[in-house]
């Protein structure tokens, strides 16, 4: 009974009431074969999935779910899982007929395809909304998961993973529920596993447990984690690393401490290594994850420059289309260097400011990127005094942006010779006299106080120049 | 008899004569009244004025007394309290330029230690080295790997081909597709065909489906039936033996454990820790409430003020003004003072009397 994708629209008017007897059927075989054609229309399209729901077989199958053998059970699980997976109505009609009750049975069951088909539709069941997965969690389904979690076979590990990760995503108390079940230390035992997708699953699920509050990352932390998750930051599989990027981006961004610690264990090496290697949105987490760190605290950012983060960040930012990925970067890098002088050097020295002024005054980024660009560029210039790096934004600047520059100017001036001998050889003091400045504004003070540098003559020479 | 009546004849004008020189008398007796009182009056008032004249003098003698003893008891209160702000003033002072220094100091050693965050941003950029250099030997450990069994499937696959295809080896009179004559030396693959054994037919290498989801599977499936068909022909069994569909359902009875057999071996254990985080999930508090006495033990009372005053007269201030404990004294000899002592104050209540003495 296999159908095609066309074979379906022709069918569907009358499939239903076709199907619905041939599940009371005496022999076990047809009663099979038709849950599994059913899971296969439901699984095709949300509307045949809707067709299932409204012909009243889901009662039907929740009932009949608990006295029949395995391979009925996992046709039936197939069939929650199909119709499950669309909309949370859907799933919540699953909820209202008693299917996860059903779907818990299953899980003790001996046979692990019938325990993998049940997982898989508690999965589907409860990605859509808190509501549905706190359900899942009340039919008692999170220990069973902690012990699929341990069984040998490599799929249903997989798939129980995938489902803790889809439970916990939702609320604390719900990753709490989950963690109370012990699944930490077993997940956490599964990194090392040769297998590329469970590393995914059990990756996002930590992730997804540690993103809540400050007490989880820390449980899942002395799991003793570091530094074996740095591995996964090595992997050939694109998925692994940007997983493990989002489960250090989320340890890393509650306190300070767990910045310290990640920082400790090299993780930050590993991230920028990571960043290097990837292209696209797999790169997202990690670029995050640098700005986390380096926005707790100044010797965190120091660690992070000194581990080589800019550069990483700078080819980011300009070599990626995609202005999310620009706007994390640009905000990246203004938490590296909001802190001291001493960051504000290190990040202009890149070269990075003129690329990030053009991205603030480009016409075609989207606002989120030239907020990010221009809280970026205000919190280095607040506290940048290299000012070989100033000098080439004198000339395009807006003018929001100008009254940083030549405050910084301003500052840095009176006190260093040479380079009042430079500003005024590389035309930075001509540029400052054309700008046109409300007279008792902070910019015209400014520009009042560089003038104060220089002797009169040169001042008035440039003017009439 | 004539006297009596020469008395007799002057006895009315005795009467009048009684009352003329009563009368005469009285006369007087006012105003000398009035003089003798005025006089003594007088000189009682000058007796009395004298007397207090007296007293007046006596008592300013007394309150001028008095009130210098007052007057200077206040003074000296006046000095010490002076004195002793004097001397705290010269005490914080110190305290201070002891404690800025050390608080310099001690920023600058452990909170703000230059040195140690150099170093340890140093150690973080070695670490990172190493942590570096080990993720890149991982990442080559895994990339030979898999190179290893890339190579070993090409291997299998090949010598697989050679096992099918064991016909095209060479004979004595025809030389194989592999061994061309016009070459120096057999094909690799002539060779394998030489070292390896022919398929037999019957053995198909069993293909494994990897079939990711069971459901995907285009194939009809096929349910093994609850009872196996007992073969074609076969000769009846002799004797009156059981009935087959008896045996074969003793032979294949799906296994029922015995509860002791089906909890594991360490059931209990696991029960009794399941049981232990249950209560220590359900436990709001992990300390245990203890008695409301036990709350304070280690708080001291401090009684408030108004309780803790006497109802009598304070006698620092009259008495004494300074506590004194003896007992508590370490040495006999009162301290030598730091500061160079107003020779005034040391002779304060040692000179004449004991009036105002510090004890």
């Amino acid at each position: 009974m296999t159908l095609s994708g066309d074979a379906c629209f022709l069918l569907r008017p009358g499939v239903m009431a076709l199907l619905r007897p041939l599940l009371l059927d005496v022999v076990p075989t047809i009663q099979q074969t038709a849950a599994l054609a059913l899971g296969r229309l439901a699984n095709y399209n949300d509307d045949l999935a809707e067709a299932v729901v409204k012909g009243d077989i889901l009662p039907q199958l929740v009932c009949s779910l608990s006295e029949q053998n395995r391979f009925y059970k996992k046709a039936a699980a197939f069939v929650l899982r199909a119709v499950g997976k669309h909309s949370p109505q859907l799933a919540q009609a699953i909820v209202q007929c008693g299917g996860l009750e059903t779907l818990v049975i299953c899980l003790e069951d001996f046979d692990p395809g019938v325990k993998e088909a049940a997982a898989w539709a508690l999965g589907y069941i409860a990605r859509h909304n808190s509501e549905l997965s706190q359900a899942v969690v009340d039919a008692g389904a999170v220990p069973l998961l902690v012990l699929c979690i341990q069984e040998p076979e490599i799929a249903l590990k997989r798939i129980a993973a995938s489902t803790l990760s889809d439970i916990s995503k939702h609320s604390p108390e719900l990753a709490q529920t989950v963690v109370d079940a012990g699944a930490i230390a077993h997940l956490a035992q599964m990194i090392l596993n040769p297998d590329a997708k469970l590393k995914r699953q059990v990756l996002s699920a930590l992730s997804q447990i540690a993103k809540h509050s400050v007490d989880l990352a820390e449980l899942v932390v002395e799991a003793e984690i570091f530094p074996v998750v740095l591995t996964c930051l090595k992997d050939s599989d694109e998925y692994v690393k940007k997983n493990g990027a989002t489960l250090i981006r989320e340890i890393a961004k509650h306190t300070p401490e767990l910045s310290q610690l990640i920082v400790n264990a090299g993780g930050v090496a590993a991230v920028i290594d990571c960043i290097g290697s990837c292209r696209g949105t797999v790169r997202l987490p990690g670029i995050m994850m640098l700005g986390y760190v380096a926005a707790h605290s100044e010797n965190l950012s120091m660690a992070v420059i000194i581990s080589k983060g800019i550069p990483p960040l700078c080819t980011c930012l300009m070599e990626e289309n995609e202005d999310h990925i620009k706007a994390a970067a640009a905000w990246a890098l203004g938490q590296v260097g909001r802190h001291t002088p001493e960051h504000a050097r290190a990040v202009a020295v890149a070269n990075v400011l003129p690329t990030l002024l053009s991205m603030y005054m480009d016409t075609h980024s989207s606002e989120d990127l030239q907020v990010k660009t221009k809280k970026a560029l205000k919190n280095i210039l607040q506290k940048c005094t290299y000012l070989p790096a100033l000098e080439p934004l004198l000339h395009d600047a807006p003018p929001n942006i100008l009254k940083h520059i030549v405050g910084q100017f301003s500052k840095v001036l009176p006190h260093d010779s040479k380079a009042r001998r430079l500003f005024v050889t590389t035309g930075g003091l001509k540029k400052v006299q054309e700008i046109k400045a409300e007279p008792g504004s902070l910019l015209q003070e400014y520009i009042n106080t560089i003038n104060n540098c220089y002797p009169e003559e040169i001042v008035r020479g440039l003017i009439t120049r | 008899m004539a006297t009596l009546a020469r008395l007799r004849a002057r006895l009315p004008a005795l009467r009048e004569e009684c009352f003329r020189r009563n009368g005469a008398v009285d006369e007087y007796r006012k105003k000398e009244y009035k003089a003798a009182v005025k006089i003594q009056s007088w000189f009682r008032g000058c007796r009395v004025r004298a007397y207090i004249r007296y007293l007046n003098s006596v008592i300013i003698i007394i309150q001028k007394w008095w009130r210098g003893y007052q007057g200077r008891r206040y003074f000296r209160k006046m000095v010490e309290t002076a004195y002793f702000i004097m001397k705290m003033n010269f005490y914080n002072e110190m305290a201070v330029r002891i404690q800025k220094r050390w608080r310099g100091y001690y920023v600058r050693k452990y909170t703000h230690n230059y040195y140690a965050l150099k170093k340890y941003l140093e150690a973080i950029s070695v670490n990172n080295e190493i942590v570096r250099k080990e993720l890149n030997e991982y990442a080559e450990m895994r990339e030979k790997e898999k190179k290893k069994k890339d190579l070993e499937k090409k291997e299998k696959e090949k010598d697989h081909q050679a096992r099918k295809m064991h016909y095209l080896l060479s004979t004595e009179q025809i030389a194989g597709v592999y061994n061309s004559p016009f070459r120096k030396s057999p094909d690799p693959m002539e060779l394998l065909l030489r070292k390896s054994k022919p398929l037999s037919h019957r053995q198909q290498p069993a293909k494994n489906h990897l079939i990711c989801d069971w459901s995907n599977c285009t194939r009809s499936l096929t349910f093994p039936t609850a009872q196996p068909l007992p073969p074609i022909g076969r000769q009846k069994p002799q004797g009156p033996f059981r009935d087959t569909a008896e045996v074969l359902q003793q032979r294949y009875k799906p296994l029922e454990p015995t509860l002791r057999v089906a909890a594991s071996i360490n059931s209990l254990e696991k029960a009794r820790e399941e049981i232990k985080r249950e209560e220590w999930r359900n436990c709001v508090h992990d300390n245990e409430f203890l008695p409301f006495s036990s709350y304070h033990k280690k708080e001291k009372y401090d009684p408030s003020i108004h309780r803790s005053g006497r109802y009598d007269q304070e006698t620092y201030g009259i008495k004494h003004f300074r506590e004194v404990q003896p007992k508590k004294w370490i040495a006999d000899k009162d301290f030598q003072t730091v500061l160079p002592s107003i020779i005034l104050f040391e002779k304060f209540g040692k000179t004449y009397t004991r009036t105002g003495q510090i004890f």
